[in-house]
């Protein structure tokens, strides 16, 4: 079995996994792909891999290197499918909506005054999030209809046409904290809560994590969320509704986890590796 | 082979020595002990150290 790990920058994640690989006794060939030339018409070399793991920071390369590669016919650890649909907010909320699965309610709009309509359908206070972006930046949370027409006027005004896009969340309450649930071959392997005084619990963004048990709903969600966006190995940030319950926020195809592998005393990192075997051997199917 | 050598390079910010416990990767991120900068291995013939670039804005998880 041949395995390739494509990165962009080796953090401790990537230095997990690759000790991981090596303690299942799996060689796993790291490769960084700012020194990439691809062949879009030809694999050359990459033929040689049964599969390849994206561990990209940047969503661009990953989405780029992904795309070419099962273009080759090679497996990609998550599929591009996944990754596309998690990288986006608009389409995660399309796929978790076509799967039945509880979502914070949406509305879209193109313009300002629209976006601002779309916000006004929600109710104060209302989440406006970018489409595209990570680590909760530039996620913000309006509470009356002059701070919701600013941030759009900014957005639209100073931000990429992309930002153009108003995306609005409604706002859970939540209990000082969220949850997150990794998924790995279609189970939850471990979860933590994430708490923080600040409404925005991304542990980016200084949040704290600690060990949760995984309840069944937990279990059912996490494993169905992961399900609607084909992904492998991800990781499920869900909201506890006071009346609701529980709720899929967002799905991460490129998680981090080296804070919580003591904190829930799972081995993330070894769990991901035997899976990404497995898929190889032909044991599971995603 | 076994090295006991210590696989060091000096941090680019407050040139105090960095070092790692074994080889290091191409891309592989370290924080220096003194001033506690991120930096990237940029070279591991000769074992080179740069400031890790600022986040951007497609990075994340």
């Amino acid at each position: 079995m041949r395995l390739a790990m494509t990165y962009t920058r080796l953090r401790t994640e990537e230095r997990l996994l690759l000790d991981s690989f090596e303690s299942i006794g799996v060689s796993i060939d790291p490769i960084d792909l700012r020194s990439v030339v691809f062949d879009p018409t030809n694999p050359g070399a990459w033929a040689e891999y049964d599969a390849v793991v994206d561990r990209s920071l940047s969503l661009t390369n990953s989405l780029t290197s992904v795309r070419i590669l099962e273009g080759h016919g090679i497996r990609c650890v998550n599929p591009v499918r996944t990754i596309e649909t998690c990288a986006d907010k608009l389409l995660t909320t399309i796929a978790l909506h076509g799967a039945g699965i509880p979502t914070p309610e949406v509305r879209v709009a193109l313009e300002e005054e629209s976006g601002i309509e779309a916000v006004e359908q929600i109710g104060y206070p209302a989440v406006l999030k970018p489409t595209v972006g990570s680590w909760g930046r530039l996620v913000a949370r309006v509470n009356d209809r002059d701070a919701a027409e600013a941030i759009i006027e900014h957005r639209t005004t100073l931000g990429s046409v992309q930002q153009g896009v108003i995306y609005v969340q409604e706002h859970i309450n939540k209990p000082g904290r969220d949850i997150r649930a990794f998924v790995v071959g279609n189970q939850v392997v471990a979860a933590i809560a994430r708490a923080s005084e600040h409404w925005v619990t991304n542990t980016a963004r200084g949040a704290s994590a600690s060990g949760l048990t995984i309840t069944d709903d937990l279990r059912d969600l996490g494993a169905r969320a992961a399900q609607a966006v084909g992904a492998d190995i991800c990781a499920v940030d869900l909201l506890e509704d006071p009346e609701r319950g529980l709720m899929v926020n967002e799905i991460n195809h490129s998680m981090e986890f080296r804070n919580s592998i003591d904190t829930t005393g799972v081995n993330i990192p070894e769990l991901v590796a035997q899976h990404v075997v497995n898929v190889c051997e032909g044991a599971v199917s995603c | 082979m076994t090295t006991t050598a210590t696989i060091s390079s000096n941090c680019p910010e407050c040139d105090a020595p960095v070092s790692f416990d074994r080889p290091p990767l191409n891309g592989q991120i370290a924080h220096c002990p003194d001033c506690s900068a991120e930096l990237e291995v940029t070279s591991r013939e000769p074992l080179t150290l740069e400031l890790a670039p600022e986040v951007e804005e497609d990075w994340g998880e």
